[in-house]
């Protein structure tokens, strides 16, 4: 059955109005701002740069084999979930985790916990998120928001995409959290179960650092780190001759769009990796970060040079391999300079 | 980049209901973010995609009302879906999808299955099957 079909059953429960006192705050990223969001409740306090950094969201691939509306695959970050799990691993935060197959049962749990007073972490499509602007609903499954509270039937919704509070009814919300395709996220949900009395800081940026300098410099595989770069770079060179102008023109614009749209903060997370450095030197004392910070600052700006020639590109539907040389040329600039940076990062906490 | 040069160039494709925070030095070079309603660079590769999206739904539409495909295939396009992505959502297999694409068994399918596929692209069955209305969009 499709799950529109369900109307909202006749329970009890559905006139309980309740209303978490969750303090919501706008992020670049989903998956950032949920964690921060969610460990603020618990009286945790750290910014979305801080979540970015030591969950390691800081990455690059580029998978020409994976496409996706028949465009090659190119990523700033790991795959979803992965910054949430490697952030609840360093701070020793658990947290709970459920799917439903039974779309009434998902809501159920969902009331429960509110009721026990637990903001509740989600993943829903974002295709049918009402409050969404038009241009970017697309059918993107591994979106993340926090219910914190039921008012007259309807839920209301922590996005952190979003500067206010929105509010789903209960049809609304579970149509999103039974989204199909990619990524389906079948009425996933999530909760911290155990808070930490102490948490170590500082050996969780460490780690969090570290792992990036690893994905970033050491994957043995030509699509992952400063080596996907590299290995973009060449595509790109081939794009005009292989592809045809309007084809070429597609996909150095989808590079772009992984880059700048929404989520990012910009340049491709360049400069909120930039942020997390400047905090890092403060909490673990070490002023070389702080310099490294502005190093990664002009990388961002590098990528947002590629992203000039290539929207140029696009528009003009330029067929000159120049510009497409260009474009390569800087690519291979932008991954020698990551690669020295974090040579330079790796050795800065040793 | 600096907060100074944070580009402001509005294409609508917030639509006026958020501003996009964007990391970025101030003039200490301290990192802030400041809300901004979009990049020239970022909204014409967005326009792009879109144009693809509208090119594809424009070719549907055109061989909906040729009769050489059913409204079904119009309504793929229009929700940027796939045959794959209809199939999951109707909780069908993908042949049965590729079948009702073709206007004469399009023309045999029984209420019921009507009202799913209206329900599933969020418009009602009369609209589904008004293939005259096509004409003006």
């Amino acid at each position: 059955m499709n799950t529109n079909n369900f109307s909202q059953p006749a329970l009890a429960n559905n006139r309980m109005n309740i209303e978490l006192k969750f303090e919501h705050k706008q992020s670049a990223h989903c998956e950032n701002g949920v964690v921060s969001n969610l460990l603020r409740y618990y009286g945790i306090e750290l910014s979305e740069p801080m979540v970015f950094g030591i969950g390691s969201g800081f990455f690059f691939s580029h998978m020409p084999f994976l496409k996706v509306n028949g465009i090659p695959v190119t990523s700033f970050r790991p795959l979803p979930g992965i910054i949430f799990k490697r952030i609840s691993k360093r701070l020793g935060v658990e947290f709970e985790k459920h799917k439903f197959s039974n779309p009434h049962k998902a809501m159920m749990a969902l009331d429960i916990n509110l009721k026990n007073s637990i903001p509740t972490g989600m993943l829903v499509g974002v295709y049918h998120l009402t409050y969404f602007p038009d241009p970017y609903r697309f059918h993107f499954n591994a979106h993340n928001i926090v219910v914190y509270g039921r008012q007259n039937g309807s839920y209301l919704i922590s996005d952190p995409i979003m500067e206010g509070s929105e509010v789903l009814t209960y049809d609304e919300l579970l149509r999103v959290r039974y989204a199909k395709g990619t990524f389906a996220p079948e009425g996933h949900m999530y909760w911290a179960e155990r808070i930490p009395k102490n948490i170590n800081l500082e050996s969780a940026i460490i780690k969090g650092i570290k792992h990036t300098c690893k994905d970033m410099l050491t994957i043995p595989l030509p699509m992952f780190g400063v080596k996907g770069i590299r290995f973009l770079s060449k595509k790109v060179r081939n794009y005009p001759g292989k592809l045809g102008p309007k084809k070429a023109a597609s996909y150095i614009g989808q590079i772009v769009r992984a880059q700048e749209e929404i989520g990012t903060g910009g340049a491709g997370f360049r400069y909120m990796y930039g942020a997390f450095l400047q905090e890092a030197s403060i909490v673990i004392n070490n002023g070389e970060l702080k310099k490294l910070s502005y190093e990664i600052t002009e990388i961002g700006d590098l990528w947002r040079e590629f992203a000039v020639i290539a929207a140029r590109i696009v528009k003009n539907r330029n067929t000159e391999d120049e510009s497409y040389n260009k474009a390569a040329d800087l690519l291979l600039v932008i991954a020698d300079r990551e690669e020295e940076f974090f040579k330079k990062l790796k050795k800065s906490i040793r | 980049m600096k907060t100074t040069d944070v580009p402001q160039d509005d294409a609508n494709m917030m639509q006026g209901k958020f501003k996009e925070p964007v990391y970025s030095l101030d003039e200490n070079g301290n990192y802030t973010t400041i809300p901004s309603v979009g990049w020239e660079p970022k909204n014409a590769v967005m326009q792009e995609a879109w144009d693809r999206v509208n090119e594809k739904i424009e070719q549907a539409r055109q061989n909906v009302i040729n009769g050489k495909l059913s409204p079904i295939a119009y309504y793929i396009e229009k929700n940027i879906m796939d045959t794959a992505l209809v199939a999951k959502y109707m909780y069908m297999p993908k042949w049965k999808i590729k079948k009702h694409l073709k206007p004469y068994n399009f023309s045999k399918l029984s209420d019921d299955v009507l009202e799913k596929y209206a329900l599933v692209f969020g418009i009602n069955k009369h609209e589904l099957v008004d293939i005259d209305q096509l004409n003006d969009k």
